[in-house]
């Protein structure tokens, strides 16, 4: 993966909590064998109406979402990643999100940042008032800029890591390839195993 | 003596591998549980990296959640693509598979357990948010997204920050007629949807001990929709019996052993976790989901809140968007909701307990005219030990479909969606908006609640039935 520093885009406020990842794309969008193609099915059911803020024409080009609190809960899904970087999404901010999403989002740099409510609260309202208003996530200096405003935010020291270097997740593990060997060596004889051939 | 923990912990210390970067430590992977639905990425970008799967003997495949329930040829051209590149995947790397059509195939979390492949201790990881079933065993489990699946193939760990902990208390005696369901519905309204966000749950008290394994099941299946990480139940000898007869045991002197090991996989007196809430069981009825998250529940005898009511703006806001969803009013009696369809199933309620519970219900009763009901089995196995019982002729008898095992309408990404905004008793574990189709509305239930509610055409208690 390329490094990744900071991003700085256009924020798309949308004002909802619980926001869960049937959402963000519906299964019968989760059916592909790829990891792009997703656009089509970025929040499916809720771009049928013409005030979402996707369909704001104002805000085209919008490439950091503001949500509200516990976004993109439920599902596994990693395809909520993909639909979101597919559709031009390069950062999600919250109060809190869903546990899954948040290692997936951080494992495809997509910047899923957990910010103060009523710091979110403010760049929504910041948001609704000037659909250009522009905010920088810089992932080196672990803070969210805008203009008038800036705030710190904590986030997995090994994902960041990863992103900053544009190192390879699994590279890195592989490196410690002698220490799991020696963890298998003394896990207990009886744990069971699978085969393609066993019966039962 | 060493410092006391809790059963999180054990598990924990026991599955950590130093890493030798800065990083967190490296989880071991003792089960990894893959399906059709979220693995194809990963084997590819093991191949693209020209990386192989690092253990194969500790990894299991299941066909579940894009199969039809209707029939054992598929038919559907994507279904079809995506079991096939399952199945080529598997040989390839020499995992065993459950296909369709397999007297051992079902619903992944049904499958792992009644296998007896799952056991105390243990750590799982499937790429499926669901797989918090199986710290029903005392095991830590959890969901991951298809990055960390391709992680788990290729190096059988994952780098984990080390889980905050969380006891839920329940305390009390669970009246006869409260399922661990509503156990679960009762805590998600009374913690919210993000109430548990982050921990890993250890259920404990007095009323946790008197339920089985299939209970305990259900339990800690809908743990994740709290925002847990997982949920797990000390083992036990209600678990020790369920393991003793399953296939994939520990046998002879290796059983002694891993009884000795699993008896000491318990909270240590003194342990202390990061939060404890608790809840006081004995007063608790049926519970029934109004909204468009698991949280969004009331007893079955109240009615649909008043969005007003709400203090939390969010929450208010939350309420009245699920109220113009779910099409209801304020005020209406939840026992006055028509329903049109109920589903039997899925990984929360799809077992031989579930089947039982709702086919005491419906034995010598006949379905509301207006109301289609699926019965989908948690397993081909399970499918197998209800017809031993007779289950399927009630089920028929009563105007239900007895359908083949998959994920069904639990999830809507396979045939069984509904069209249209019907609104459907489910014992699955979603009702979010447009999870079971496009404008349909989902009710959480138990299954003794889906059977009645069959029957009554809204939703209704056994007890209600005449």
């Amino acid at each position: 993966m390329e490094p990744l520093t900071e991003h700085t885009g256009r924020v798309l406020p949308l004002r909802r909590s619980d926001v869960d990842t049937d959402q963000i794309i519906p299964s019968r969008f989760c059916r592909r064998l790829t990891k792009t193609g997703y656009a089509d099915g970025l929040f499916a059911r809720w771009r049928e109406a013409d005030d979402f803020v996707l369909n704001d024409p104002a805000r085209a080009g919008g490439s950091v979402l503001v949500a509200g609190p516990n976004f993109a809960t439920g599902s596994s899904r990693e395809h909520a990643v993909w639909a979101l970087r597919d559709w031009g999404i390069a950062a999600v901010l919250a109060p809190s999100f869903g546990d899954i999403f948040r290692r997936n989002a951080l494992k495809n740099g997509l910047l899923a940042v957990q910010l103060p409510d009523a710091v979110v609260s403010g760049l929504l309202d910041a948001a609704d008032r000037d659909p250009r208003f522009l905010v920088t996530v810089d992932l080196l200096a672990c803070e969210v800029r805008w203009d008038g405003g800036r705030q710190a935010f904590e986030v997995d020291v090994r994902a960041r890591r990863l992103l900053l270097d544009g190192q390879d997740d699994i590279a890195v593990t592989l490196a410690d390839g002698d220490r799991i060997a020696a963890y298998e060596r003394g896990r207990p004889h009886w744990l069971p195993v699978f085969g393609p051939a066993r019966a039962g | 003596m060493s410092e006391p923990r809790t059963l999180v912990e054990k598990i924990w210390d026991a599955h950590r591998i130093p890493s030798g970067s800065d990083g967190p430590d490296l989880l071991y992977v003792d089960v990894h549980l893959v399906h059709e639905a979220t693995s194809a990425q990963a084997f590819d970008g093991l191949r693209l990296a020209g990386r192989t799967v690092r253990r194969p003997d500790l990894t299991l495949a299941v066909e579940d959640h894009n199969v039809p329930t209707d029939s054992l040829s598929i038919t559907d051209p994507i279904s079809i693509e995506q079991v096939a590149r399952l199945r080529a995947n598997c040989a390839e790397h020499g995992i065993e598979l459950f296909p369709h059509g397999d007297a051992r195939q079902g619903i992944v979390h049904v499958v792992g357990p009644e296998l007896g492949a799952i056991q105390p201790g243990m750590t799982v990881v499937c790429g499926d948010s669901h797989t918090s079933t199986h710290g029903a065993f005392g095991a830590l489990a959890f969901g991951v997204g298809t990055s960390d699946v391709e992680h788990v193939l290729a190096t059988q760990t994952l780098p984990m920050p080390r889980p905050r902990t969380m006891a839920v208390e329940f305390t009390g005696t669970l009246p006869p007629d409260v399922t661990a369901k509503d156990l679960m519905l009762a805590l998600l309204a009374e913690i919210g949807a993000n109430g548990a966000h982050g921990y890993v749950l250890e259920y404990r008290g007095a009323a946790i001990r008197g339920l089985s394994m299939e209970s305990r099941m259900t339990l800690c299946n809908l743990s994740i929709e709290a925002g847990a990480r997982a949920g797990m139940v000390a083992p036990d000898e209600v678990t020790f019996e369920y393991l003793a007869t399953r296939p994939r045991r520990p046998v002879g002197k290796d059983w002694d052993e891993a009884l000795a090991h699993w008896s000491t996989l318990c909270t240590d007196p003194g342990a202390v976790f990061d939060r404890t809430v608790t809840l006081e069981v004995g007063a608790l009825s049926p519970v029934v989901t109004w909204g468009t998250n698991p949280g969004q529940a009331v007893p079955l005898s109240q009615a649909v809140p008043d969005p007003a009511q709400f203090t939390d703006a969010a929450e208010r806001a939350a309420a009245r968007r699920a109220l113009e969803y779910m099409a209801l009013e304020p005020g209406t009696r939840m026992r006055d909701i028509e329903v049109d369809t109920v589903f039997l199933g899925s990984c929360t309620n799809g077992r031989i307990e579930d089947l039982r519970a709702a086919a005491a219900v419906l034995r010598g009763r006949v379905l509301a005219p207006s109301v289609r009901m699926l019965v989908v089995p948690g397993s081909m196995r399970v499918r197998d030990q209800a017809e031993q019982e007779g289950l399927h002729d009630v089920f028929r008898a009563a105007g239900a479909e007895w359908r083949l095992s998959g994920c069904s309408m639990c999830l809507g990404m396979n045939a069984d969606r509904l069209s249209g905004p019907r609104r459907c008793a489910s014992t699955s574990n979603r009702n979010y908006e447009g999870r079971q189709g496009d404008t349909a509305r989902t009710h959480l239930v138990s299954p003794a609640v889906a059977a009645a509610t069959a029957v009554a055409g809204r939703l209704a208690a056994p007890a209600d039935l005449s």
